[in-house]
């Protein structure tokens, strides 16, 4: 989660040891490390795509190394970390759910993924449901039967975004986060279809 | 949109002067070297009015080598020194190579990647590849009548790191500056999508003389964005040749064949594959050495029927490209052919029925990835005047990781992240007191180790000791926007560190590099000496100017002290470059980057801040 933050950091301590470095300059940087203001966003679930996609087309279009290709190595480098920093930040705004997980987590909420695996009891018959069908259709070779799992996953995947999507805009963070590590375990078997769809093709 | 209209950073202060840059594609077949001249982008000619060099160098006793029509002439009565489709073997072990044993070298198994034996001394891949960039170089020098400031060097977007940075060695080893690695389709993709102000979603389907890439672009405003990227390095043309030579043998029922009588058979296989795709038929005729007539003639259905596997093998790729783009095919409005593979009628069909439209091939198939890259290089070397622009955002082919317990990968960087990207992931310590941590960095989308490409190993020593999982060890991937990774490890509490530039296992380290150039050059000794001062001298000019012209735009945000400092750092560039010792130069010219390396941020910071402000006045507004 941290990582990108890594490049910022170690230059805001460089920066500390500079005299020349403004406060200003410390709390712009400090700020910059919110994925929301960097694009210039208010931070919260229910955003504008295209909005997003301008605001990160508008920064990479200053930042990116190819429009430094001629400038000094110092440059070079300060770019690469920036375009960096902006293309990590839009794949965690772009993705509903890692923008669910980020605004989690700027609230103070553990998402735990690793240790707590605690899940409501009808969301584990349905997720048992579930691989039992994958199971068998794997088995099978049947792609119909797989392509049925699939739009049943998509439609439970849409129901739990609308739903973290109102409980996130309402601030009820915790509540929230549970309904993100239930929609992890959705994505994570959905990569699992989508494995069992390469094999059949393949 | 812009409201407010700011110089664009890190262009040039002489936007008037035209910096000649290249495209170079090289190809495994055939390389090309283009330019942009008038605001167009053309492929430049021999001297003989060709534009395709054939990617083929024959080393000669005497230590010299021919290059391009004059060793592909020499190729089937000296295999074994006339080097074809070198590509196949940059950044590869002997155990990669498809049909080594039908192959005349003596391969020498070297750690990382395969060298060769010729009459002319033991040749890496890397010093092949740069002979024949080192005489594109030259022809583009001769065509423009300067000096090159750089040159963009296309890539198979399915290149490995240890391929990319193989090929960026021989461009460096050609003395050629890379102003950046480029993906062959989104070369394409830039040369149609300028050329047809193209917008929506395009897939480039892209197959060469020895690889294979499809990648799915969303072209829109200016921006060019690789949503998935797939492929084969291992798959083209010459597989189509190597299969129809194969069927050669089988129908005429020959004997093992002489190294001679193999070249000259696959010669007469590339023909014969070329000739069918305009004609019904062709005939193979060819004589081999002990005398004995081969006369076959095959169908273009035939020989549609024995290659259809290698066609069905390129659209599984596609299929995998589609979905990690998270589209279906339907979402796909139109799709690029690229490579003379691509002539071939059945490929082109099968790409028509899997795409369900008709693929544009309406730039030669041969040449459209040089003119797109002439074009990215034109934009790299600032030709162009801010807003007349574009904006390129490509990705990794393949996954990066770390292998953990178990002979485990845990993936760091997921396959078609847009790069420039860096991810961190913390590692602790296993036993109670170990002081010292093994990083195996590895490439690819298996689960074990042994499954993957083995990029770099590199060790974080000096650990303090500690209780076992105590420690917190940070390790950093960074893959910068020419696709290469670096890698850092640092232990958090004790601030221990340890980083590799991914090179020594699979890429020549820079003493190696030091060498290959000694060694071209030591007949010579003094050209070195003149090489080394001008390319010393060209950087000091290219820094001098990116200063100024840093300068120029944002020097309030200097203090007097500050300002001060640099411009005298500046003048010592300036009078070291008059000098005749290039260590003086390299001397000065590194301690202005020092200096400059608050100022670069401060700039940086500046620029973000006006996008950030002339964002807000565009929503109030």
């Amino acid at each position: 989660m941290l990582m990108l933050a890594v490049a910022g950091i170690n230059r805001t301590l460089a920066q500390i040891t500079n005299p020349a470095c403004s406060l200003d300059r410390l709390f712009f940087l400090e700020r910059m490390e919110n994925h929301f203001a960097l694009f210039g966003m208010t931070p919260r679930f229910t955003i504008d795509a295209a909005v997003l996609d301008a605001a990160y087309r508008d920064l990479q279009a200053r930042v990116h190394p190819d429009k430094f290709a001629a400038a000094t190595d110092a440059e070079k480098r300060v770019a690469m970390q920036w375009a960096t920093r902006a293309n990590e930040a839009y794949q965690k705004l772009k993705s509903p759910l890692k923008r669910a997980a980020y605004l989690c987590e700027l609230n103070g909420i553990d998402l735990a993924i690793e240790s707590n695996t605690q899940m409501p009891p009808a969301f584990l018959m349905q997720q048992m449901a579930w691989r039992e069908t994958l199971e068998e259709a794997r088995d099978t070779k049947d792609l119909l039967a797989l392509e049925g799992v699939e739009a049943e996953l998509r439609a439970a995947r849409a129901q739990q975004l609308s739903d973290i999507a109102a409980l996130l805009d309402d601030a009820q963070y915790a509540q929230a986060g549970e309904r993100v590590r239930q929609l992890m375990f959705i994505e994570k078997f959905g990569d699992e279809v989508g494995r069992a769809f390469e094999a059949l093709e393949a | 949109m812009a409201l407010l209209q700011i110089a664009e950073p890190g262009m040039s202060t002489a936007p008037h002067q035209h910096r000649l840059a290249v495209g170079i594609d090289l190809g495994t077949t055939n390389s090309l070297v283009a330019t942009v001249r008038h605001g167009i982008p053309e492929v430049l000619d021999d001297e003989d009015g060709h534009s395709l060099l054939p990617s083929v160098v024959r080393y000669l006793p005497d230590g010299y080598a021919h290059i391009g029509y004059k060793a592909q002439a020499a190729q089937t009565t000296d295999p074994k020194n006339t080097i074809i489709s070198v590509k196949r073997f940059m950044g590869r072990g002997l155990k990669d190579i498809a049909y080594a044993e039908n192959m005349p070298y003596s391969f020498i198994d070297a750690p990382g990647m395969v060298q060769l034996k010729t009459a002319a001394g033991i040749k890496s891949p890397v010093e092949v590849s740069a002979e024949i960039l080192a005489t594109l170089r030259q022809r583009a020098e001769d065509a423009l009548g300067d000096d090159l400031v750089g040159a963009v060097i296309t890539v198979p977007a399915y290149f490995d790191d240890a391929q990319r940075q193989a090929t960026k060695d021989a461009a460096k080893l050609a003395g050629l500056n890379v102003l950046r690695l480029l993906n062959e389709p989104t070369a394409a993709a830039i040369a149609y999508g300028l050329d047809h102000g193209s917008e929506g979603v395009y897939a480039v389907y892209d197959l060469g003389g020895g690889t294979f890439d499809i990648s799915i672009l969303r072209l829109s405003k200016g921006v060019f964005e690789v949503l998935a990227t797939g492929g084969d390095s291992a798959l083209g043309g010459d597989d189509f040749d190597h299969r129809l030579f194969c069927w050669i043998i089988e129908q005429a029922n020959l004997a093992p064949l002489t190294d001679e009588d193999t070249r000259l058979l696959m010669v007469k296989a590339r023909e014969a594959k070329e000739l069918l795709s305009s004609h019904a038929e062709t005939h193979i005729d060819a004589t081999l050495g002990s005398g004995e007539e081969v006369r076959l003639t095959i169908s273009a259905t035939e020989f549609a029927n024995i290659t259809q596997h290698l066609v069905a093998k390129t659209l599984t790729p596609c299929r995998k490209a589609v979905r990690d783009a998270g589209l279906s095919v339907d979402d796909i409005d139109g799709v690029v052919l690229v490579g003379g593979a691509t002539r071939m009628p059945h490929a082109r069909k099968a790409v028509a029925d899997y795409f369900k439209t008709l693929p544009l091939a309406n730039i030669d198939p041969d040449k459209v990835v040089a003119l797109g890259a002439a074009v990215q290089a034109n934009l790299l070397a600032g030709n162009r005047a801010a807003g007349d622009d574009w904006l390129l955002l490509d990705v990794i082919p393949l996954s990066l990781g770390i292998e953990t317990m178990g002979g485990l990968v845990e993936k760091v960087i997921p396959r078609n992240s847009t790069i420039p990207c860096a991810r961190a992931q913390e590692f602790t310590t296993f036993k109670d007191g170990q002081t010292a941590l093994a990083v195996h960095v590895v490439q690819g989308e298996r689960e074990l180790v042994s499954d993957c490409r083995s990029l770099a190993r590199f060790e974080l020593r000096g650990i303090p000791p500690m209780a076992a999982g105590a420690a917190r060890i940070r390790v950093t991937y960074q893959v910068d926007a020419d696709g290469l990774l670096s890698v850092s490890a640092r232990e958090m509490h004790s601030g221990v560190e340890a980083s590799i530039e991914v090179k020594p296992s699979y890429g020549l380290g820079d003493d190696d590099i030091a060498r290959m150039l000694q060694d071209s050059f030591s007949s010579a000794d003094q050209d070195m000496q003149q090489r080394a001062l001008r390319e010393e001298q060209v950087e000091a000019e290219r820094i001098l100017i990116a200063t100024q012209s840093a300068l120029d735009q944002d020097a309030d945000l200097l203090s007097l002290d500050e300002r001060t400092a640099i411009d005298t750092l500046m003048s010592q560039v300036r009078s070291a470059a008059q000098g005749s010792d290039h260590g003086t130069i390299k001397d000065a010219v590194e301690a202005l980057a020092k200096a400059t390396e608050e100022f670069a941020a401060r700039r940086m910071d500046r620029s973000v801040r006006s996008v950030l402000a002339g964002r807000k006045l565009d929503e109030v507004a």
